[in-house]
């Protein structure tokens, strides 16, 4: 795999050392929801094809940090990483967190996303296409499933979210 | 009146249970290979999904169309006629064909099932139209994009069979199952591999001013600016500069996306069966809304009562629609 992805950053004051808090503190959640769709969606693997093995950066640009997923059903990594420390990718997708949430959930349209520049991607074109489909071939509401797993404080956190989605800004500067 | 039956795309198991739900008379897919022209990466249905896709539908009175509408490279038959047989096997309602080779195919080893004739084979004429009526028992055409709805009815009174019309989606209309562009760039055929556009020869590079270029196999498509909507990466959408416009242009057709709402019930009245929706790349969201949408208006119309169809811009390409040819000829 050719890198072609390079990781952005543009810290502000003090914002290294709370996106190496929040990774270190969402990590077990990150795994935790990882494993549970990987052993519940197994057939998402087989439209990864060859991709199982890339590595994707899913860039949230108002969170400060981003998601390292490599989905590879042997080894499965997903985890969050500063910007500044991610790592080389086959393939990066940025874009609003909710907007990234809603297109896993199928609630949004990836091809109107990027149509209308909501949605970035760069890298491998067809790493990116793969994912696209595998989750678009699941049932239900990851993120409903995500938030279920912890119980009404995930619940709660989710609908925070949703109810956050409409005041949510345009990308801010990040390159 | 005809039947106006609305037919649905998916390109995954879950996208045809979603244009179920949401009310298609028929849902089109293909299996994962060169034997359809949306031949792309995760995308479409093993025979054993399409199985239990089929009986999904069927359960729920929704017919399923298997699209076999590319052309089998000379001598590379039996993956067109492998799929065929899997498909009759299956229990498919029918199947979309372009080449005369599986149409032969198809019209003897399974003449109770039904051909409807792709897009992809460009039979735009009665004469044409009936060639197919007549040698391969083809039950139902699909128009190429660019007739005006006069043409369309005149037509309908020359051919014995159903007339199927784009109402939705993507309007890339080279001369149908004809274009090269791909194939001149990349080396993959649309027509014989499936795929306009291969992903794995698409890249996206961000420039520094917020500026985006798409490219194909290494060549620049277009390049949009920080605000600028954008378009998928087909040779036929991009922006060229030529000696004659420097500062670049839509050499071909600009990313567009058809949206013939407002036309259906003029469509309905010059005796078009059926309004095919384009897009099974797209997401089981995409299918949901537009097939939700025109379902309302074909039922509403049908009712005798005025089609309110719900705004569908912001799943057009380009975020821009039109009419193009089923409007005015002069529409480019
Ligand atoms: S380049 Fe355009 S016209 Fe040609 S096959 Fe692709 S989408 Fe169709």
């Amino acid at each position: 795999m050719i890198p072609t992805s390079e990781p952005t950053a543009r810290l502000r004051p003090g914002e290294g050392a709370i996106a190496r808090l929040a990774c270190l503190v969402l990590q077990p959640v990150l795994t935790r929801v990882v494993r549970r769709v990987a052993a519940r969606h197994p057939s998402l693997f087989a439209r990864l094809g060859p991709h199982q093995a890339t590595d994707f950066l899913i860039d949230p640009v108002e969170l400060p940090f981003a998601l390292h997923l490599r989905p590879d059903p042997q080894a499965l990594v997903f985890r969050a990483v500063p910007r500044d420390t991610a790592p080389q990718v086959g393939a990066t997708i940025r874009g609003r967190f909710l907007l990234l949430l809603e297109l896993i959930d199928a609630e949004q349209d990836g091809d109107a996303a990027f149509f209308s520049r909501d949605l970035e991607i760069s890298g491998d074109t067809e790493a990116v296409v793969r994912l696209r489909n595998a989750l678009d071939d699941m049932d239900g509401s990851l993120a409903e499933e995500a938030s279920a797993m912890f119980g009404t404080p995930g619940r709660a956190v989710l609908a925070r979210l949703r109810r956050a989605y409409p005041d949510a800004t345009k990308p801010r500067e990040y390159a | 009146m005809s039947l106006a039956e609305l037919i649905c795309p998916a390109g995954t198991p879950a996208a045809l249970r979603t244009a179920v739900d949401a009310g298609a008379d028929a849902v089109y897919c293909g299996f994962q290979d060169a034997t359809n022209a949306r031949n792309f990466p995760g995308l479409n249905f093993t025979p054993d999904e399409l199985a239990e896709a089929v009986t999904y539908a069927h359960a729920r009175g929704t017919k399923v169309l298997l699209a076999l509408n590319t052309y089998p490279p000379a001598g590379k038959v039996d993956l067109w006629r492998h799929a065929a047989d899997t498909g009759a096997r299956l229990g498919v309602d029918a199947f979309i064909v372009a080449d005369m080779g599986v149409a032969d195919y198809i019209a003897r080893m399974y003449p109770g099932v039904r051909l409807h004739l792709s897009v992809q084979a460009a039979a735009s004429s009665p004469e044409a139209i009936r060639y197919y009526c007549e040698n391969f028992g083809v039950k139902r055409v699909v128009l190429p994009r660019i007739l005006t709805i006069p043409e369309i009815r005149q037509i309908r009174r020359e051919i014995p069979c159903e007339i199927e019309t784009f109402i939705f989606g993507n309007h890339g209309l080279m001369v149908e199952g004809r274009c090269s562009l791909t194939n001149y760039l990349t080396g993959q055929s649309t027509n014989m591999d499936g795929v306009c556009s291969p992903a794995s020869d698409v890249e996206y590079v961000r420039d520094a001013d917020g500026s985006m270029s798409s490219q194909l196999a290494g060549f620049t498509i277009d390049r949009f600016g920080p605000e600028e909507k954008a378009g998928y990466p087909t040779i036929c959408k991009g922006r060229y500069a030529a000696p004659h416009r420097p500062e670049g242009y839509y050499a071909f057709e600009e990313p567009i996306s058809l949206n013939l709402s407002r036309l259906l019930p003029d469509l309905i009245e010059a005796g078009v069966h059926a309004f095919k929706i384009e897009g099974r790349q797209r997401s089981k969201s995409y299918v949901r809304g537009v097939v939700r949408a025109f379902r309302a208006a074909v039922d509403d119309i049908k009712a005798g009562r005025e089609a309110n169809i719900a705004d569908l811009i912001a799943l057009t390409e380009g975020q821009k629609q039109t009419q193009g040819a089923f409007e005015t000829k002069k529409w480019r």
